[in-house]
């Protein structure tokens, strides 16, 4: 695939993907375990437990078992699981908040695993950042010093940090409160100052660990487009934690399902709404509007003989809600394309099954 | 309704009754509930054993001995005290270690003395007169604490002196300022490296534990061996006791920085101390000034007591006017600390919210949004200028220097409440003369029979059994270790006193917290009200409590008693009710729910699910009465704490003194395992 013939609308997530040949993220075999003699329990029979066994047995919790996955640069990436699935875990371990058991990550070339106390301190410095569900802001500071703060634990000159912080703040569009303290601030203000504190150090990688759970519906949604705005005008990497699948896929890139520390799939939103890797991921996304997610690439059928073969022409990775109306006014079936390559056709009935099939019960 | 029971009888009927062929299986069960309720059964056949056994030889193997009798140990610990007296002139320990420290303190407060409130030798008035004290304390209090607190000090402290007590008051606020001083010297930092550090914690806890536990009578003679009686010695004894609140409140301020926030600051490569210095300490700073606040009622309440080992300051008038039965002049002294408690509480606690305040509008003025601050730092010039002022002034002239002998308010106020009292006295003669026989024919008099008159070995044996019960084999084996020193200090029947005086009076306490609290717990409106008046009360510098209860109740152990009652009282309650809020209020309004009445609520909700609130409250009951308990020796009190006191004064019972201090503290350390023990369980059930 060519990123140069791609539609414009979805351009900017393979440009992605394809830009760079070493990965922004990439985690290998990466076990947690938590409990007394934790540690004995990798490289055993026991390790291959499900959670509930060794627990029973050992009194140890396995939080991530045996997670791989890589993450492109620019990419928006998301966790997602139930509480207790040990996604938040996951992400504290990219960084180190806990030490992970077994297994490496490796965050722009650096291995986070290896590195030493000061060279961590280096890496937390200036390669990560990370928006935290309860905001973790400091009360005592106003926000323009909490927005600075990472600045200055690396030792930046203060008028330097703060013009930098005042840019941040602006950009997160909260101009005219630098001098206000965190209680004065509503949550979804709060979690402003925690984007813009992340930002401010220009990290490569962004970490959400459920950054938005703890606001109401109507400014979650508002702090979801927040973070796809930013995403187009500043382009980070971002690992984006949610137990909110309508979040995930609204969000991702691609999408990790995590059941009990272990990963269940991963893949592209339609990947995993058309594709299910088993009951529990299905009865997941079953309620989810699938001409939402899904892609032309998963309705499209080869031609019946003696089918026209004038119609419009789209792109493979058009999402069918958009792709819709034009397909329903064409009289002919539309011909989709991946790249230069003919895959099929979709016509009126393709459309309505995908739309029609989710209203019924 | 009627016959749904009836039938429901009549099914049950032949199958309660048991088949002839059971009985082994019937005993076999009741032995099985008897191991379920080993605790109950064993607690039952203690106090069976205890009654019978006392029936039998009570009189006997009681271990008394008279008022001047010494045993052995008693020797021993005279020749011990000699043996530290002639170790001060040629020990290298003393000469290097002790005997610096001790002229160090004492020249520090001499020093200070000399400035602020006794002459010397060349000069008959210190060097700072009446006025420029004054002056420069209000102008603290106004720079710190603002302008009501200035009022406020400016009034106390002019009343110390119409009191007559001028000398002494500055004097006790010397005292209390060194050890304010040296406590955060010490204590911030051991604070903030137990919040810091795990092991340390583990490690000073049971140290700072001990030293809470401890009542202060009982380490008032080993110290004064050490440091020789004065100040040097008093201000020690108020650092111990008033270290461990700073430490504790230090560390806990500082661990209860939110973790988010604490992994945000980590998540962005924050070294440990810039994470202290910039995170845990503005976080947790409101938190600290609360520590100094405690730490300075404490250092108060200490310093008055330490008058007994020659400490300067407001005790001493107090101690002479306790020993001589003077209430009135009691009286008046003990308001002066009341005074200087409520002043000293008010000035802290309105310090800690400024500098709250002054943190966030500090900055804000800088930018022109607050004129106010500017203003304020011209008022600060001004005062202190005119602070200086008074100092030069009160230097200089000797009517500024020493305080004026009129108007005289103690001596009048002296009178009129020994009037008073007496008046109060004769007319409730009646009243406070049953309450007294009452309270002590019906439990002093009972309960210190059973414990003082058995036989030593039952009650070892008794005591024992009641820790296993309640609070389980650790509490068990810090009894019999206790119970060993006390007869180890020769004093076990004296002890045995001791502990029938503080049990009736935490009974009455843990009556009386119990009725206070379930209700301030269940009424907002009633909690309002009453908690301010407990909040004074707990300022109050324990000496104090003996004056009220002296004038009534003239001196006897009945007087330790409602003294140390009103002393325990407030913070058993404060305990209480915040079990009792502290119970879910979706319990609460689930079991309203279900038609729960006020007193079902309160026996079948509120109390079982803060039960192990309210055994901390009885802990926290007992130690507070057995601290009164033995202060209580100098008003008639008897018991160990009796001994220490007539150990102060006649050097031949200074051994008996040390061990009875001993003894207090094996007894405070065994009633605090227990109800400790028994709180964690019962908190863990």
């Amino acid at each position: 695939m060519s990123a140069s013939v791609i539609e414009p609308t979805s351009s900017r997530r393979a440009a992605r993907q394809e830009d760079g040949n070493r990965p922004a993220l990439k985690v290998e075999g990466l076990w947690k375990i938590f409990g007394p003699k934790a540690d004995k329990i990798l490289g055993t029979p026991d390790a291959q437990l499900s959670r509930k066994e060794l627990q029973s047995k050992t009194g140890c919790l396995a939080a991530v078992k045996d997670v791989s996955f890589e993450v492109a640069r620019g990419e928006v990436f998301v966790v997602m699981g139930l509480s207790g699935s040990g996604k938040s875990t996951l992400v504290r371990l990219l960084t180190r908040l806990i030490e992970p058991s077994a297994g490496t990550v490796t965050i722009d070339g650096e291995d986070v695993t290896q590195a030493s106390k000061t060279k961590l301190r280096t890496l937390r410095r200036n390669h990560m950042a990370m928006v935290f569900q309860q905001f973790g802001l400091l009360p005592h500071r106003k926000v323009i010093d909490n927005v600075a703060y990472g600045l200055e634990v690396r030792g930046e000159g203060k008028a330097a940090r703060l013009a930098r912080a005042q840019e941040m703040v602006d950009l997160v569009g909260l101009s005219g409160y630098e001098r206000s303290f965190p209680d004065q601030l509503s949550g979804g203000m709060q979690q402003r100052v925690g984007l813009a504190r992340a930002l401010a150090v220009d990290p490569e990688v962004l970490l959400f660990d459920e950054p938005f759970s703890a606001l109401d519906p109507l400014i979650r949604r508002d702090m979801q487009n927040e973070v796809c705005r930013l995403h187009e005008e500043v382009g980070k990497t971002m690992i984006f934690i949610t137990h909110d699948l309508q979040e995930a896929l609204k969000l991702g890139d691609r999408i990790l399902i995590m059941r009990d520390g272990e990963i269940v799939q991963i893949g592209t939103p339609a990947e995993v709404v058309a594709n299910p890797a088993d009951d529990y991921v299905r009865d997941f996304v079953s309620e989810v509007p699938r001409s939402h997610v899904l892609t032309l690439r998963y309705v499209v059928r080869p031609p019946r003989p003696g089918e026209e073969l004038d119609g419009p022409v789209m792109q493979a990775d058009r999402i069918v809600r958009d792709a819709a109306q034009q397909v329903l006014r064409s009289s002919q079936p539309v011909r989709v394309f991946d790249g230069e390559d003919f895959l099929g056709v979709v016509d009126d009935d393709d459309i309505l099954r995908v739309v029609v099939a989710e209203e019924a019960p | 309704m009627s016959t749904v029971t009836s039938a429901r009888e009549r099914k049950a009927g032949p199958a309660v009754k048991p088949p002839a062929s059971s009985t082994e299986a019937r005993s076999a069960s009741v032995l099985s509930t008897l191991r379920r309720q080993w605790r109950r059964t064993l607690l039952v056949a203690v106090v069976l054993l205890w009654v019978v056994l006392w029936a039998v030889l009570h009189g006997t193997q009681t271990l008394e001995i008279g008022g001047a009798d010494k045993t052995d140990v008693h020797l021993w610990l005279n020749s011990v005290r000699d043996a530290f007296d002639s170790a001060r002139t040629n020990s290298a320990f003393f000469e290097y270690v002790v005997q610096p420290i001790t002229d160090g303190v004492n020249g520090l407060v001499t020093f200070l003395q000399s400035l602020f409130s006794q002459g010397t030798a060349t000069r008959p008035v210190p060097q700072v007169g009446w006025l420029g004290v004054v002056a420069l304390l209000a102008w603290l209090t106004f720079t710190f604490a603002g302008i009501r607190s200035m009022i406020l000090v400016a009034v106390c402290v002019l009343l110390f002196g119409f009191f007559g007590y001028w000398q002494q008051s500055i004097d006790t606020l010397i005292v209390t300022f060194v050890t304010v001083v040296l406590c955060a010297v010490v204590g911030l930092p051991l604070g903030i490296w137990m919040a810091r550090s795990k092991r340390a914690s583990s490690v000073l806890t049971p140290v700072l534990d001990l030293m809470q536990t401890l009542p202060s009578f009982a380490y008032l003679a080993p110290l004064a061996l050490v440091f020789g009686i004065g100040p040097a010695a008093a201000i020690v004894t108020t650092i111990i006791y008033s270290l461990p609140p700073l430490v504790r409140i230090t560390e806990h301020g500082i661990r209860n920085v939110s973790p988010t926030t604490l992994e945000a600051v980590t998540s962005m490569g924050g070294t440990a101390w810039q994470t202290l210095v910039k995170v845990q300490l503005p976080m947790a700073r409101r938190t600290i000034v609360v520590g100094i606040n405690q730490c300075t009622m404490a250092a108060l309440s200490m310093a008055t007591i330490a008058a007994l080992i020659n400490g300067p300051g407001l005790g001493q008038p107090v101690l002479q006017s306790l020993q001589s039965l003077d209430v009135g002049g009691a009286f008046v002294s003990g308001l002066a600390i009341v005074l200087m408690a409520v002043m000293l509480d008010r000035t802290t606690t309105a310090a800690s919210e400024r500098s709250v305040v002054a943190a966030r509008f500090q900055k804000r003025s800088r930018s022109g949004l607050m004129p106010g601050p500017k203003r304020r730092v011209t008022i600060v010039t001004i005062g202190a200028v005119l602070a200086g002022v008074a100092v030069y002034l009160s230097h200089s002239y000797l009517a500024l220097a020493q305080f004026p002998a009129s108007p005289d308010l103690g001596s009048p106020l002296a009178s009129a409440v020994s009037n008073a009292t007496q008046w109060v006295v004769n007319t409730f003669a009646g009243f406070t003369g049953w309450l007294k026989d009452t309270v002590t024919a019906a439990l002093v008099d009972p309960l210190q029979s059973l414990l003082a008159q058995a036989p030593w070995w039952v009650m070892v044996i008794v005591l024992l059994g009641v820790a296993l019960a309640l609070g389980g084999l650790r509490a068990a084996a810090v009894t019999v270790v206790c119970e060993a020193v006390i007869l180890g200090t020769g004093l076990w029947n004296e002890s045995m006193k001791t502990l029938a005086t503080t049990l009736v009076a935490t009974l009455l306490v843990i009556v009386a917290a119990m009725a206070l609290g379930v209700w301030m717990g269940r009424s907002k409106i009633v909690d309002s009200a009453i908690r301010p008046i407990l909040d004074a009360l707990q300022t109050i510098p324990s000496f104090v409590y003996l004056v009220p209860a002296l004038a009534l109740f003239g001196p006897t152990r009945f007087t330790a008693i409602i003294a140390a009652f009103c002393y325990g009282v407030p913070i058993a309650t404060k305990l209480v009710a915040d079990g009792i809020r502290g119970v879910s209020p979706v319990t609460v309004e689930a079991s309203e729910s279900m038609g729960t009445t006020s007193w079902q609520m309160i026996s079948k909700v509120q109390l079982p699910m803060s039960r192990s609130a309210v055994v901390l409250a009885a802990n926290q009951g007992l130690l507070y009465v057995l601290s009164m308990v033995v202060v209580g020796g100098l008003v008639g009190g008897g018991g160990l704490g009796y001994l220490v006191v007539a150990g102060f004064s006649q050097s031949q019972l200074f051994g008996k003194g040390l061990a009875a201090g001993i003894a207090i503290t094996a007894l405070g350390v065994m009633l605090d395992r227990i109800t400790k023990y028994t709180a964690a369980r019962l908190g863990r059930d």
